[in-house]
């Protein structure tokens, strides 16, 4: 099963919420949509769900076209960030209610809820209210009431962003195991490329109303397209810079210099900006071919399992992360490595310069 | 600036509360110094905010007393312990532009004109907010705002204390990182003494000195970031810091060392308070488990059941009969498929008692 969008356009009066977007969306694996807050998630996600209708442009679900097609009426499930549930109803009623309104049987309501509720471990709560609830709990009879539906398209938006850091770890381990097989598209929005990740499947990176590339998870973290999309799909954020390449010769501000490998050698001599990763600058020369470079200490992050220090380069500050823990002084001006076989180089419109 | 005592701290929401369990907030004795970051972390319901409130002075607690260097402010009221607070929605006026914002809680308290214009000038500059001082605040992005909120607990120069409410918890990754750091800055020079709430992790141990993990209104911890990596006292702090938390599996004391899944588990560290435990585990970190061969001393077989790519690393979850033990392989290692052997790190591995650590680090 799949859900295309053909050429779909949002547009409020003269704003423009999504540009035109044509999108593949398929059953097998999520399909997460990463973006900043206001990057458009949201705003596909009521496109998909009927919440909110295009300005031009089709949806087609399953080959057939639900453009004009109510909420009710495309099969779709949706969460939300905030916990929606019927607080006057028990966990069971609430994970019930889209079955009670499709008039199901009572003997095939109670076998559903049970297996929907046992998916999301909540087996010893259904007599309990919402409020008795942990917030996890009461996240995940939201989620037991998309499952159970067995709807075409379940539409997660942000769903875990309300819950605490360890609640969130644990259910998005979980996740893609509860939907696998279960012949539905997910859709999951978030604005963390960490989530997007962990998740897998496929991952569409949004900004400022576009998706800027559409492709297997690790494809899309690892050969962005453009300038956008790395940046989009990356935390800590990528650190850039701009690079001058003459011959086989690329040049970061006055000092350090390395040879041009790969398509960048390929390209026409000029002015380009790089990307790089902050775990490929670290602060130990420790693989042999790093290109030296000097920076000014000013802030640094020791968690314990990593180090983090952001420096002053000459027009820039950068973020390198390396494992363990790293003696840093604030101030200190220091030598940091950068690998130059994990830097991505970009054009003046921001391609990505690749084979 | 001052150095904060919490003295016997006890609180109850209860009115008459009989057992340890009616207690929201267990029994603490902790000294913050003066200047110093700390962070207080736990799950939600772990007390946190009940500490924070009853610091502010908007909870009297049920038993004991808080010292502001060394002054007794139990019974004051929250205005008159000169706190400023940073929450999770930024507090601000709207209609106001940055300047007026800032300078807000200075006029409040009649600071003379020309201070005030020089503390809100300071703090801006600090905040990179200098060029949007003439700007109404209502225009201006999410981390703007949060930024006009630090900046008005900044502003003041007689505060004790600055308190942060789970303030990055609303703001997006990148912006995260950004004021995270801002913050961290500004902490380097302002050294006023700041305390900082949250759930998150990462958060407290990137911002804290010292961090004070909580569980169910008790202090499980205090720590540095570093010592509560490498030295969880409790599996609980093993499993609520690190991404995946510490694996933590149940395993027999044998001549000094370990004995889990039929293998020897060599330690490090003697374990000195393990006699008489009802339960022991060992816990090591999934940055400190590596594949290794059948043959290795201390090997133990598992099953490879799935690996998640995390970009720079990947996270393999392995399974020893019913327990799950992660350990993470650095990006474009090979990973085995199916039935394969780990070994933990003799140096990383710990032995915990009843969930309490039991040994102390050699030497100490």
């Amino acid at each position: 099963m799949t859900m295309l969008f053909e050429s779909v356009v949002k547009r409020v009066g003269a704003d423009m919420h999504i540009h035109e977007t044509d999108l593949e969306l398929a059953d097998d694996g999520f399909n997460v949509l990463l973006g900043a807050t206001g990057a458009g998630k949201t705003t596909l996600i009521k496109l998909m769900a009927g919440l909110e209708s295009v300005t031009s442009g089709r949806i087609l679900l399953h080959g057939r076209d639900v453009t004009k097609l109510s909420p009710q009426r495309r099969n779709v499930s949706l969460v939300h960030q905030f916990f929606v549930n019927y607080p006057h109803m028990s966990v069971f009623e609430n994970i019930a209610s889209p079955l009670r309104v499709a008039r199901v049987g009572a003997a095939e309501i109670k076998r559903r809820v049970a297996e929907a509720a046992e998916l999301m471990r909540l087996g010893p709560y259904l007599e309990r209210k919402p409020a008795e609830l942990s917030g996890g709990q009461q996240q995940r009879t939201a989620l037991a009431r998309a499952i159970v539906k067995d709807s075409a398209l379940v539409l997660l938006d942000e769903p875990l962003a309300n819950l605490d850091y360890k609640l969130r770890e644990e259910l998005r381990d979980e996740l893609p195991r509860l939907f696998a097989d279960r012949g539905a598209i997910v859709v999951y929005a978030t604005s963390e490329p960490s989530e997007a990740l962990l998740l897998g499947g496929r991952t569409a990176t949004l900004r400022e109303g576009r998706v800027t590339q559409l492709g297997l998870t690790s494809e899309v973290y690892r050969q962005p397209r453009d300038l956008a999309t790395a940046q989009v799909f990356s935390d800590p954020p990528m650190n850039v810079a701009e690079i001058e390449k003459a011959g086989a010769q690329i040049r970061l501000g006055d000092g350090a210099r390395w040879r041009a490998e790969g398509a960048i050698a390929a390209a026409p001599d000029g002015r380009y900006t790089m990307g790089v990763r902050p775990n490929f600058v670290t602060p130990t020369e420790d693989a042999r071919d790093l290109v030296r470079i000097e920076g000014r200490v000013l802030v640094t992050e020791l968690s314990g399992s990593e180090s983090v220090a952001h420096f002053e380069l000459p027009g820039a500050v950068w973020v390198s992360q390396c494992h363990g823990v790293h003696p840093y002084e604030i101030g200190e001006s220091r030598p940091f490595y950068l690998d130059p076989a994990r830097c991505l180089y970009f054009d003046g419109a921001g391609a990505r310069v690749a084979h | 600036m001052a150095q904060i005592d919490l003295k016997d701290l006890r609180h109850s929401y209860k009115p008459d509360p009989a057992s340890d369990a009616d207690y929201a907030l267990k029994r603490m004795d902790v000294s913050w110094r003066d200047g110093g970051a700390y962070a207080l972390l736990g799950p939600s319901g772990c007390g946190k905010s009940t500490l924070l409130n009853i610091i502010s002075g908007l909870v009297a607690p049920s038993e004991g007393r808080i010292l502001f260097d060394g002054a007794d402010v139990t019974d004051l009221a929250p205005n008159d312990r000169h706190i400023a607070q940073v929450f999770q929605f930024p507090v601000i006026y709207d209609t106001m532009t940055v300047y007026d914002n800032l300078a807000f809680p200075l006029r409040n308290r009649g600071v003379a004109r020309g201070k005030v214009d020089q503390r809100v000038r300071e703090i801006a500059e600090m905040l990179e907010l200098t060029d949007k001082l003439r700007s109404r605040a209502a225009g201006l992005g999410p981390d703007d705002k949060q930024k006009i909120s630090m900046g008005r607990g900044l502003v003041r120069d007689d505060v004790n204390v600055i308190m942060f409410d789970e303030p990055l918890t609303v703001i997006d990754p990148h912006l995260k990182w950004k004021l995270r750091s801002k913050l961290k800055e500004l902490h380097q020079r302002v050294k006023v003494t700041m305390i900082y709430v949250t759930h998150d992790q990462t958060e407290a141990l990137t911002f804290a000195d010292e961090v004070i993990v909580m569980q169910e209104g008790q202090v499980v911890q205090i720590g540095t970031p570093v010592e509560l990596f490498e030295r969880p006292a409790h599996t609980f702090v093993g499993h609520f810091i690190g991404s995946p938390g510490m694996n933590v599996l149940p395993c027999e004391l044998a001549d000094g060392a370990a004995r889990y899944r039929g293998a020897i588990i060599p330690l490090a560290e003697a374990p000195t308070r393990a006699a008489g435990a009802a339960r022991t585990e060992m816990g090591v970190r999934p940055e400190f488990v590596r594949f290794a061969g059948a043959a290795d001393p201390g090997a133990v077989s598992v099953d490879v059941v799935r690996v998640a790519d995390a970009g720079r690393h990947r996270i393999v979850e392995t399974r020893a009969g019913e327990d799950r033990i992660f350990l993470l392989s650095p990006e474009g290692a090979e990973i085995p498929e199916g039935a394969a052997h780990v070994a933990f790190a003799r140096e990383r591995t710990r032995l915990y008692a009843d969930g309490w650590l039991a040994s102390d680090p050699a030497g100490a």
